[in-house]
This record gives structure tokens, C-alpha cells and sequence, in this order.
């Protein structure tokens, strides 16, 4: 979260005091976070467990969908690859399937997360370019429903590997994963650090944070480099950006690599902390809500995106504790499912965030041209067509494209 | 390969691919003009096929003969589903027309699972049976069997079709139709009234839904609240298939679709030697989608190659 030219964060380089106490009460903050919220029982510190993995995820699906703006609406996919690695390599399930590992591994497939969270951002990357290569030249919807079709493929497969090979063991999915161990300290039990007990549920919580702020870090970094400049070239025009020289194919086939990466890591900690894995976690609907997260929450722009994967995720989860006892408060009896109502609000609040705020609850500021008058001109900078020709042309998939009456009806 | 059984899978095919047709026409329909996935179309579809289903059950004991109930049914079916839509786009929709691109998406979305919610707490989470209407005894065709149900879906599509295709292709509403999803603003210069038009396209969409909707949950003998979500993705990969914005194209598209998913699950199990089986059915629309889209990116019958995106 720390981010040098946000104008809601003092710069490092202008105000290194403010910026350094900032990041410090910040850093404060988010440490003694679960502590604080676990006095009201460790469900709640679950949710903030949760809430940071799709932080993780929204901010992989930002880079696909935000930067390159190419819609995706199977990036669930990425998830359960990552899940469904992890489980099968810190489980008894293939040892107890497959005699020959059970023959190489006597003691069964125990694997370090060192070589996990490289291997689950390896492997969902390889998904990433095998969705990528044959879709290059879809645009719009038809790319969406193309990577809607895949994350669906990818969840009938795991349902449907149980047989005649049992690989994923079909819908009861697999159990018994390992928790994850930090140098020999392991995340799955509580551990007395320094005179505190510190239970499971807050350790997975700093190793989440951990890998939150690391990609929070990258894709900002990203944003910028020539890479980013790319992406956004081609999420704005892709002809004009072919024609400035890009590679398009590459750079589109990156897109979706790294965004897949993220979404592989943040499903082999999911397989971790949950201990289990089973199709029903990767389907469609999971797919929507991230990409309602990171539309919601302001496209392309990261704190944006971090604040809509933990209100989209959040409220409807303090919701399930507060919808009963407020509805018993104001009928008396439960009116309605807690359930049925969350999602109510959930898509309620979808419709009206939208309605009153479609570029999201916080856009991209439009500090490009600011930036730029500031700076000496860059030779480097790609041109980018201004949005609002775009949005006049059709509409692009850009965030900061102004709200305004163009006549007719488009 | 026996023919006897190949006929019977292609005309399950058939009546299916009627069906995904039919849901497919309200999807292209709405995004020629808008540009827009109408998430929410399969919703609809479910709202019809619970009012058929609740229409039914009350005039069961009427002793109302079965095909009388079926179109009461329907005439039930068809105005709260036209009615939904319309306010679904006037309320949901209209807004947003000069959004951002993704805007309208969500909130179809969002749309979609209020729906959803709603008519899960209507009618409650459990499958609700839809009784038989119409006499059981299967007609032979050729040595493969086709229900009256499944005669009656393939008719009424083809007539639905049709009259669709007039209406577009012969009307006034339907020239302003056309001109409206060819260029909007020459449109409105001509005189056209874009939200009447808008207005008129959802609702054309919605009766379609409706009426497949009560076709589809008498077929199954069932309607449930999620029925129309699943149903809803496949008739938008048809859409997508055949080209979207084409009418032509989504009855293509769905009706191959229907073929292809029947014929894959009948034969998967023979052609891989039983290593996969008839459940990867539903994988078959999509893999279909992705092969065609790889050699023709803008569908079947897509001419649109410029840019739109």
C-alpha cells in the first residue's frame, strides 16, 4: 500500500517524513490488526485471512483485465490450479493412488513452500499462455465467453478426474493437505512467539499479508514500466499500439501469464490454510465476483482494487454474523435467510455502486497528463490515444473514460 | 454406429438446440443494439418457467385439459417476464448507456443474482415438479421416438423464428430495430426513438425467454430458481458462436450446439474407449466455442471484422 505518487500517500521523495510515518502507522496497524479483531473470536481473523486472498486475486485479474484490458472471465481457473497443485503435492491422495510415488516417496509428498509458491506461479502462468495463445485474436465478449468457457473446462476436468485415474478425486476433492511450515515453524498450530500465543488463523494472516503487500508491490511497479505502458497502450487502442511497435501477441500473452501467477499463488495458499480443495470452490460465480471486484472497485487503479475485494468480500461476510440479530431486532423473526440475503445485498450492491459510480468507487485519478506537464517529456512514453475519443468510438475498456452524453445513444 | 440411435441423438439435439436457440435470439438481439451480455437474460427464462410452473399448479385440479393450462401457462408466463425486463431496463440498464464498457456487465450481473436471490426465496430452493400436459405417447420417426413435448418445442420455435424474422426483417419497428444496431446516432437523426426501440428489442427477447422458459421446465418435468443461469451461458455461447448481433447466426449457433452436446454425450464414452464419459457433456459447447472462435474470431456468421471492442 505504500505507493509513491497516489495523491491520498505523501511521496517518499518529496516528503520522506510523512511518507516513512505513514507507512510505519500503516505497517503498525496491519500487524496488530488480527489481534485486535481476534478479541471477538478467530472467525473473524478467517475473514481477514480470506479477505487478503482476494486481495491477491483481484490484484492478478487487474493486470489482465485493469492494465491490458482484456475481459476475463475465467480466472477462477488460475485459482484452482494453484489449489489443486498444492494439494496434490502436500497430500497422502496421490501416494494413495499412484504406487510408484508412494514407492519414490516413502513418506509421502511433503513439499516445501519455497518450491510451492514458484511452482503454483509456474503453472498457472503456463495456464495463463495456453488460454492466451489461442484467443489472441478475440476481442471484447468474445474473449470473455472464451475465458468464461475455459474456467468451466478447467472445473468439469477436476470434478470428472476421478476415474478411470484418480487424480483429483473427483467432487469430494482432497483432504488432508499439509498446513504450510516456515523454516520448520508450522502455520497450521499455534506457536508462542516471543512470550504471545499466536494461533493459526493469525499466522496464516501475516504470511498472506506478506505475499499481499509483495504483489501489491510488483503490480504497482508494473503500472508504470515499459510493460505497463504496453498493456495500457493496447487496452486503449490495439491497432495504434501495434503500429507504435508493440508486440502485441507477446506482450497480451504476458498479460495473462503474470495475472495467472498471482492467481496460482494466492490458490496454493487457499489450498494451505483450508486444508482441502474440491471443485465447488472454483466456479463460475467466483469468477464474477473477482471481476466484479476489480470493476468495482476502479479498474487499472490498485488501492481501488484492494478496496473492492475487501468490501465485496467483507460485508457480505459480516453480514452473515449481523443479518440474524438485526432482522430478529426489527421483525422480531427471521424474515429472511441470512444466506439469500447476503446475496441479495451483494447483488444489489452491485447494481447500485455501478449506477452511481460505473468507473468505480475509486478510479484511476486521470494524473497521466498532470504527470506528464509536471516531467520533462519522456522520449520512452507511448502515446495513449485520450479516452475520451475512445469512449466515443465504441466505448473502451477504460476506467477513466468521462460519463458524458454523446449524443445518440452510445 | 446404428442409425436408428444416431436419428434419436440428433433429434434430442434438435429439440435442445430449438430451446438454446430460442434464449440465444434475446441475447444477440440486445447486444446488436447495446453491446451488451444480458446476464440476466437466463434469469428471466427462470422467472417464466416459475410462473408457468406456479400457474400450473394452481389450475391442476380445474380439470382444465392439459394443452389449455400450457398456453394459460404461457400467457401468464410471457407479460411478468415482458414486464421484469422492461424494468430491469429501464432501471438497471438505461443509466448506464455511456458508461464505461464493463459498467452495464456488472450490473447485469448484479441483475441477474438479485433475481436469482429473489425467486429463491419466492419459490423456495427445492426443484418444483412441472406435470405432464400432453399425452406421453412417443411418435416413431424412423425407428427413433420424439415425445409430444419435444414435437411440441420444435414447432413452436420454428414458428417463434419465424415470426421473429418477419418482425425484424419486415416491419417498421423492426427496420428501426436494424438501423438502431447499425449506427445509432444516423439512426436517431432518421427519426427513430432509441428507447423505444431499446425498450421494444427487451421486450421481444423477454417473451422469447418466457415461452422457452415454460417449454423448457415442461420438458424436464422441472423448474428450479438456478435453472436459468447454466441454460442462459450456454444459449450466450451460441450467440457467441453463430456471431453475435446475428439472428440467423444464434439460431445456427444454437441448433449446432444442441446437435454437438447431444451427439458428445452420446458417443464420448465410444470414441475414447470409456475414458471419458457422458459427463463431460457440458464441456462440449465450450471446446466447440473455442475451436470455431480460433478459426473464425467473430463466429460462424459474424461479418462485423472491425473493431468494436
Amino acid at each position: 500500500m505504500a505507493d509513491s505518487h497516489k495523491p491520498f500517500f505523501p511521496s517518499f521523495k518529496d516528503n520522506p517524513v510523512a511518507a516513512y510515518s505513514a507507512a510505519i502507522a500503516i505497517g503498525v496497524l496491519l500487524a496488530v490488526l488480527p489481534f485486535v479483531v481476534g478479541s471477538q473470536g478467530n472467525a473473524w481473523v478467517r475473514i481477514l485471512d480470506f479477505a487478503l486472498l482476494y486481495v491477491m486475486l483481484a490484484l492478478g485479474l487487474n493486470i489482465v483485465v485493469g492494465y491490458a484490458g482484456l475481459l476475463d472471465l475465467g480466472y477462477v481457473a488460475f485459482y484452482a490450479v494453484g489449489a489443486y497443485m498444492y494439494a496434490l503435492l502436500a497430500s497422502p491422495h496421490l501416494s494413495e493412488n499412484f504406487e510408484f510415488i508412494a514407492r519414490t516417496f516413502p513418506d509421502g509428498l511433503h513439499n516445501s513452500i519455497w518450491l510451492i509458491v514458484p511452482l503454483g506461479a509456474g503453472i498457472a502462468a503456463l495456464f495463463g499462455v495456453l488460454l492466451g495463445a489461442p484467443t489472441l485474436r478475440l476481442r471484447g465478449d468474445y474473449l470473455a465467453i472464451v475465458t468464461l468457457g475455459f474456467g468451466e473446462i478447467v472445473r468439469i476436468f477436476m470434478n470428472n478426474l476421478n476415474s478411470p485415474v484418480n487424480i483429483t478425486n473427483g467432487p469430494q476433492g482432497i483432504s488432508n493437505i499439509d498446513p504450510i511450515s516456515i523454516g520448520g515453524v508450522n502455520l497450521g498450530k499455534t506457536q508462542t512467539i516471543l512470550g504471545i500465543e499466536v494461533p493459526s488463523v493469525h499466522l496464516y494472516y501475516y504470511l498472506f499479508l506478506a505475499l499481499a503487500i509483495v504483489i501489491i508491490v510488483l503490480t504497482i511497479r508494473l503500472q508504470d514500466s515499459r510493460l505497463g505502458r504496453a498493456w495500457m497502450a493496447i487496452r486503449e487502442d490495439e491497432i495504434a499500439a501495434k503500429a507504435m511497435g508493440i508486440n502485441t501477441r507477446n506482450v497480451k500473452l504476458l498479460a495473462f501469464a503474470m495475472g495467472a501467477s498471482f492467481g496460482g499463488v494466492a490458490g496454493a495458499m487457499f489450498g494451505a490454510f483450508q486444508g482441502f480443495v474440491s471443485p465447488e470452490s472454483f466456479t463460475l460465480m467466483e469468477s464474477i465476483v473477482i471481476v466484479a471486484m476489480v470493476v468495482l472497485g476502479g479498474m487499472g487503479h490498485v488501492p481501488g482494487v484492494i478496496l473492492g475485494a475487501i468490501l465485496l468480500y467483507a460485508i457480505p461476510e459480516v453480514l452473515r454474523f449481523v443479518a440474524k440479530p438485526a432482522q430478529e431486532l426489527l421483525f422480531g423473526f427471521e424474515l429472511v435467510a441470512p444466506e439469500a440475503l447476503r446475496m441479495l445485498l451483494f447483488g444489489l450492491a452491485m447494481v447500485v455502486i455501478m449506477l452511481y459510480r460505473p468507473a468505480g468507487l475509486w478510479p484511476a485519478p486521470r494524473h497521466r497528463d498532470t504527470r506528464r506537464a509536471a516531467a520533462a517529456p519522456d522520449p520512452d512514453q507511448l502515446p495513449v490515444l485520450p479516452s475520451t475519443d475512445a469512449a466515443a468510438t465504441g466505448g473502451a475498456l477504460d476506467a477513466a473514460s468521462p460519463n458524458g452524453k454523446i449524443g445518440g445513444t452510445r | 454406429m446404428q442409425f436408428d440411435i444416431l436419428l434419436q441423438q440428433i433429434l434430442n439435439g434438435l429439440v435442445l438446440g430449438s430451446v438454446y436457440a430460442l434464449v440465444a435470439l434475446g441475447y444477440t438481439m440486445v447486444y446488436g443494439i447495446l453491446q451488451l451480455i444480458n446476464f440476466a437474460h437466463g434469469d428471466v427464462l427462470m422467472v417464466g418457467a416459475m410462473v408457468g410452473v406456479t400457474v400450473v399448479g394452481v389450475l391442476a385440479q380445474s380439470g382444465v385439459p392439459g394443452p389449455v393450462l400450457l398456453l394459460i401457462a404461457l400467457g401468464c408466463a410471457i407479460p411478468v417476464c415482458v414486464l421484469l425486463s422492461l424494468f430491469v431496463e429501464r432501471v438497471a440498464y438505461r443509466p448506464l448507456r455511456n458508461a464505461p464498457r464493463l459498467a452495464p456487465l456488472i450490473t447485469a450481473i448484479g441483475v441477474s443474482i438479485v433475481i436469482q436471490t429473489i425467486a429463491m426465496i419466492v419459490w423456495k430452493p427445492n426443484p418444483i415438479v412441472f406435470p405432464d400436459l400432453l399425452p406421453t405417447t412417443p411418435i416413431e420417426i424412423g425407428g427413433a421416438l420424439l415425445a409430444p413435448k419435444q414435437l411440441l418445442i420444435l414447432v413452436v420455435s420454428a414458428l417463434m423464428m419465424i415470426g421473429l424474422m418477419t418482425l425484424v426483417n419486415r416491419t417498421k419497428l423492426g427496420r428501426a430495430m436494424r438501423a438502431t444496431a447499425e449506427n445509432p446516432r444516423i439512426a436517431g437523426l432518421m427519426g427513430v426513438n432509441a428507447n423505444q426501440v431499446i425498450a421494444a428489442t427487451f421486450a421481444i427477447g423477454a417473451a422469447l425467454a418466457a415461452v422457452a422458459g415454460v417449454l423448457v421446465a415442461m420438458n424436464y418435468n422441472i423448474a428450479q430458481f438456478s435453472m436459468g443461469f447454466m441454460l442462459g451461458l450456454k444459449a450466450f455461447t451460441a450467440a457467441v458462436l453463430g456471431g453475435i448481433g446475428n439472428l440467423a447466426g444464434a439460431v445456427v449457433g444454437g441448433l449446432l450446439l444442441g446437435i454437438i452436446e447431444s451427439l458428445g454425450a452420446g458417443y464420448i464414452g465410444d470414441l475414447t474407449g470409456g475414458f471419458l464419459g457422458s459427463h463431460y457433456q457440458d464441456i462440449f459447447a465450450f471446446v466447440v466455442l473455442i475451436v470455431v472462435l480460433v478459426f473464425r474470431p467473430s463466429g460462424i456468421m459474424g461479418e462485423r471484422v472491425a473493431d468494436r471492442a
